[in-house]
């Protein structure tokens, strides 16, 4: 992928991975939503909404909370949404391959958020005198200055996962040797462990959830029967 | 105290509105000093303006710099301290009260905000989004259900805040013994468990395709799968397992 190819790409990533803090916190930067629209980027949104659909239930882990440090879905969404999105159909290794890009793309994104975070710190002790003062022009410098930093952040981030991964991604799809329904198995029971012990962590506290999660699988299995 | 300079109701609209768009851009200087302290500062900067002497006024730049120190509450639930403390603000109340006032609110508005946003109403819209691409929804569907859902309850939360705020100044506390937010994450809990048994089976479902050569060896993964992360929950992070697991598996297929 060439550097013009990426811009785009990496021009989306930064609006969303922009999302996940700074602006708005709408939620655009959900992994189902980024790689869907990374792969509507593509042409391809059915395979970026696939690939999103995997990404949040692995998301459903790591919620947002306080300051707590988290991998960052935003950018990660695109990366693995365009990637996955831009390889032939029917490839084997194209799922697993794409999503392993993207969360090591999440992981990368959430610790540039640290150091972001730090920069600003490191900006508002310089400029501590002048915020005490109750100085309009400093406290707005500081804020937009932290939000165009974030936006450029996400950009690079996707911009170098993107120019890292891509040809990556395809090296690995061409010489992939595990069978089509082994490789799409390991994916979903991923997905599936991951989502499932996620939603345990958040909701093990409430009384009867256990029935209700139950009460769900019996409507799914009905379904599945009835269907 | 001295006399309100603009009650909420003669807040101006525009610097209502120009209060809530900030509100969004709220931790756009989030930090490790001050966490949201600089985003509280820079949302009520429009109404501060309004205190006596205007913008170069001393009370604009004493009320500017208190209101920029340390603050940490939920994002979504900032409002209500933006809205109280700016009530507060032109209200001419005490500085040293605004501070224990401000101090008192932090901890409440973040743990509220946790359980009712990032740990109930975040999940269970995914958990529906996630379901509705079980069920054959298109990209648009699957996208335009969940940031509908979600920003119908973000946007109008937000705007409660504020309106509460600015209404009750620092008598708010009252407000967050409202039942949504004390017993609204209990009910959308259970609402995401029940979407969550329909929504991750019929997902998983799709993402296998059709044929069912591997069921039985994916249920019985997953199943112990499930298990030891239950087991190692306080020890280890689930994502973090699963790029150590997917990283090996893409290793294996690409030496074999």
């Amino acid at each position: 992928m060439s550097l013009l190819e990426a811009l785009p790409i990496g021009l989306l990533g930064a609006l969303l991975g922009l999302d996940v803090v700074s602006f708005p916190q709408a939620m655009v930067s959900r992994p189902i939503v980024a790689a869907t629209l990374a792969g509507a980027f593509i042409g391809n949104p059915p395979a970026g909404l696939l690939i999103g659909v995997v990404l949040e239930m692995i998301a459903l882990d790591t919620l947002p909370f306080g300051a707590s440090r988290y991998p960052e879905w935003g950018s990660a969404g695109v990366v693995g949404g365009s990637l996955f999105a831009a390889q032939p159909a029917g490839m084997p290794g194209a799922l697993p391959a794409s999503l392993l890009a993207a969360l090591l793309t999440a992981s990368i994104s959430g610790w540039s958020m640290v150091v972001l975070r730090r920069m600003i710190a490191s900006r508002l002790e310089r400029s501590r005198d002048r915020l005490e003062d109750g100085s309009r022009a400093a406290l707005l410098s500081l804020h937009l200055s932290g939000m165009s930093l974030d936006l450029l952040r996400a950009g690079l981030v996707t911009i170098t996962a993107m120019a890292i991964f891509a040809p990556l991604v395809k090296a690995i799809v061409a010489i992939w040797g595990s069978e089509s329904a082994a490789s799409h198995a390991v994916v979903v029971v991923i997905a599936a462990v991951v989502a499932v012990a996620a939603l345990w962590k958040i909701f093990h506290s409430v009384r009867h959830v256990l029935w209700f999660f139950t009460a769900g699988v019996l409507v799914w299995a009905g379904l599945l029967v009835t269907r | 105290m001295t006399a309100s300079v603009a009650t909420p109701a003669e807040l101006r609209l525009r610097v209502k509105l120009a209060m809530y768009f900030r509100l969004f851009a709220l931790q756009g200087s989030w930090n490790y000093e001050t966490l949201l302290g600089t985003g509280i500062g820079f949302v009520m900067e429009p109404a501060l303006r309004l205190l006596p002497g205007g913008v170069d006024g001393p009370a604009y730049r004493a009320a500017l710099a208190r209101e920029s120190r340390y603050f940490n509450a939920h994002p979504y639930l900032a409002g209500v301290a933006v809205g109280a403390l700016t009530r507060a603000e032109l209200d001419g109340v005490d500085p040293v009260r605004i501070e224990r006032f401000r101090t008192a609110l932090a901890g409440p508005l973040g743990s509220v905000g946790d359980r009712l946003v990032w740990a109930s109403w975040l999940p269970f819209c995914s958990l529906v989004a996630i379901g509705v691409y079980g069920a054959g929804g298109s990209p648009l569907a699957v996208v335009g259900t969940f940031l509908l859902l979600y920003n119908a309850g973000h946007f109008l939360l937000r705007a409660w805040g504020l309106r509460i705020g600015l209404s009750r100044g620092v008598n708010v506390a009252s407000a967050l013994g409202n039942p949504v937010l004390r017993q609204g994450p209990l009910y959308i809990a259970c609402a995401a468990a029940l979407a969550g048994g329909i929504a991750l089976p019929l997902a998983l479902q799709r993402i296998t395709g059709p044929g069912r050569a591997l069921i039985g060896a994916i249920i019985a993964a997953a199943l112990i799968g499930v298990v030891l992360l239950a087991v190692l929950r306080e020890r280890a992070q689930g994502w973090r397992i699963a790029l150590g697991v997917l990283a090996l598996f893409v290793l294996y297929s690409v030496l074999t």
